[in-house]
């Protein structure tokens, strides 16, 4: 069996977002990176279906040459190799990053066969556009089915829930498929220390495709105004529980 | 002409048609399967067959790709669900058309001109959504539904459909087990982060919800430390809470977190530091540590409630 997870290099933004100067981007020298946190969940469930039923799971990202970091990370938890397309750090559209994953895995499934199943996250934390793997598996002609919380191989198929208002929706696809999924399909693990070094000696496949022009064509970023709230302070310590339990009263919450 | 995909008669369809009809040119609605009650635009069109029998995306966006080549709309409008983006999704993917989720405004013109949402509404981001039929889904509860009065003439039509559109269907819903207080619909949630220290940490939480009637919420830390199910995280990949009140206990106010409780009607923050950027967000704050205020404050309302019961 073969697994491709698609994944998207993200800061960690922290509790306010400050913009660059030509509002395009978010600022990022002090912040940290990861990966898109339904696609973690996206990659712990790659690794686990290969844990179980052999062959091979690969980690691929269109980013920065930094990005190569959560390619690393994704290998740490036990993807065995990696296909970075290397962007030129400009945003690249839902479409135009569709068709770069798209060629991307023609190619890797002309040298090394067909995925069984295609993992995406959802959406993704930054720009939540909702469609790139929609979009690569039209182009592939495979099914797709979004919004999992579970996924299991099932014989030649694959049994797809998703939590719905008053239970859970079920899929039943035969593969190979794409999926998308959600935080908290699983828990992913924790990688061990020299599971970080064997994943500095998997093999990276690079290459820069060119990026196309955007037809959801950003202007500029900005900043939502605040709530502009100021805080009513209630009290310091537990002297301030009589002030809490007469707010939870007058707003109906508490006898 | 503008065509709106509605999917069930709720407050998010109303709020979509709200922002259609903000697009100038004349409405027009389609539903899949069932004739959904929709009033004020000209003409409701349902695809009927057996094909739309149960959810099937791919079956649904291909009548509206019909309808589209047939009605030449300017845009294709549907709320930001999960059913609405995934639908649109797959009209898009079909059309080859670039196409913008979770609108909160939009200039209709070629382009247009729309405001969407990044990090969950932590950021907008102003774009140019071009082609020939402009595809949006409108971000929930930004746009306030309007009185819509008028009966739509009914087109029914049969669309045709692919084996790959009828591929993917939901086969089965499995009712969901009866438990406690659900997040999404709890009147108060109190919640904590990484600073209950340990899961047993959040026994003095589940005490203060219990006097509530209300729910157990915490931050992604914690279910990322295994400390708590995924069930219970508020926030941007979590639960979307609209309580009464939120009570967030050692929660620094992170924009992930933040996504997810922007519905509370109040915010009371717990917290050590008088400057958590959630103080920011909050109505109400105690400054102090929560394994101190909590208790204090349960004691409280047990004390007020053993007053009740003496008067009684």
């Amino acid at each position: 069996m073969r697994a491709l997870v698609c994944v998207k290099r993200v800061p960690m933004t922290g509790g306010t977002i400050i913009l660059t100067e030509d509002a395009q981007a978010i600022e990022t020298l002090h912040l940290g990176f990861t990966i898109s946190p339904h696609e973690e969940c996206g990659v712990e469930e790659a690794v686990r279906l290969i844990e179980a039923n052999g062959g091979e799971s690969v980690v691929l990202t269109l980013g920065p040459p930094e990005a190569v970091e959560q390619l690393r990370d994704a290998m740490a938890l036990g993807i065995d190799r990696a296909v970075h397309l290397v962007s030129d750090g400009e945003e690249w559209d839902a479409q135009a990053t569709a068709g770069a994953i798209v060629e991307a895995i023609r190619a890797d499934e002309a040298a090394n066969g067909p995925f069984d199943l295609v993992f995406f996250g959802n959406e993704s934390a930054d720009a939540g556009n909702y469609q790139v793997g929609i979009r690569v598996a039209y182009a592939l002609g495979l099914p797709v089915v979004t919004g999992l919380k579970g996924v299991a191989i099932d014989g030649g198929g694959v049994r797809c829930e998703q939590e719905v208002s008053g239970g859970r929706d079920v899929y039943v696809l035969s593969l190979p498929a794409v999926v998308t999924v959600l935080e908290g399909l699983n828990l992913p693990r924790y990688p061990s220390v020299p599971a970080k070094l064997r994943a500095q000696r998997k093999p990276v496949e690079s290459s820069s495709p060119t990026r196309p022009s955007s037809k959801l064509e950003k202007v500029r970023l900005v900043v939502p105004e605040g709530q502009g709230k100021e805080a009513v302070i209630l009290g310091h310590g537990p002297e301030a529980a009589p002030a809490v339990v007469e707010m939870l009263r007058q707003i109906g919450v508490a006898q | 002409m503008i065509l709106v995909y509605v999917d069930e008669p709720s407050e998010l369809t109303q709020q979509a048609l709200a922002f259609a009809g903000g697009l100038g040119g004349p409405l027009h609605a389609f539903a899949a399967g069932v004739a959904v009650p929709v009033e004020g635009v000209e003409t409701l069109y349902v695809a009927e067959g057996d094909a739309f029998a149960s959810y099937a995306p791919a079956a649904i966006a291909q009548a509206i790709v019909e309808l589209v080549e047939r009605l030449s709309p300017a845009a294709v409008v549907a709320a930001g669900t999960e059913r609405g983006n995934e639908v649109l999704a797959h009209v898009a993917a079909k059309l080859d058309l670039p196409f913008s989720a979770n609108c909160v405004a939009a200039t209709a013109g070629d382009p247009f001109l729309v405001t969407r949402v990044r990090w969950g509404g932590s950021l907008l981001e102003e774009a140019h959504l071009h082609g020939p039929v402009k595809l949006l889904t409108v971000q929930p509860h930004v746009v306030a539904a309007e009185e819509r009065t008028g009966k739509p003439a009914i087109a029914a039509f049969t669309p045709v459909l692919s084996d790959p559109d009828r591929l993917v269907r939901v086969a089965e819903r499995v009712a969901a087990a009866a438990g406690g207080v659900s997040l999404a619909d709890a009147k108060v949630v109190v919640s904590c982060g990484r600073g209950a220290g340990s899961p047993e940490g959040f026994g003095i939480i589940e005490e203060l919800a219990g006097l509530l009637g209300g729910a157990v919420g915490c931050s992604r830390a914690v279910t990322m430390a295994g400390w708590r199910p995924h069930t219970d995280q508020v926030g941007q990949t979590g639960t979307k809470i609209a309580p009464d009140i939120y009570v967030a206990c050692g929660i620094s106010g992170a924009t992930q977190h933040m996504a997810g409780c922007k519905g509370a009607k109040a915010i009371l923050a717990v917290n050590t530091d008088p400057e958590a950027p959630i103080l920011a967000s909050a109505d109400y704050a105690v400054i102090g540590d929560l394994h101190e205020v909590v208790p204090a404050i349960s004691a409280e309302i047990r004390k007020a409630q053993a007053q009740k019961a003496g008067r009684g």
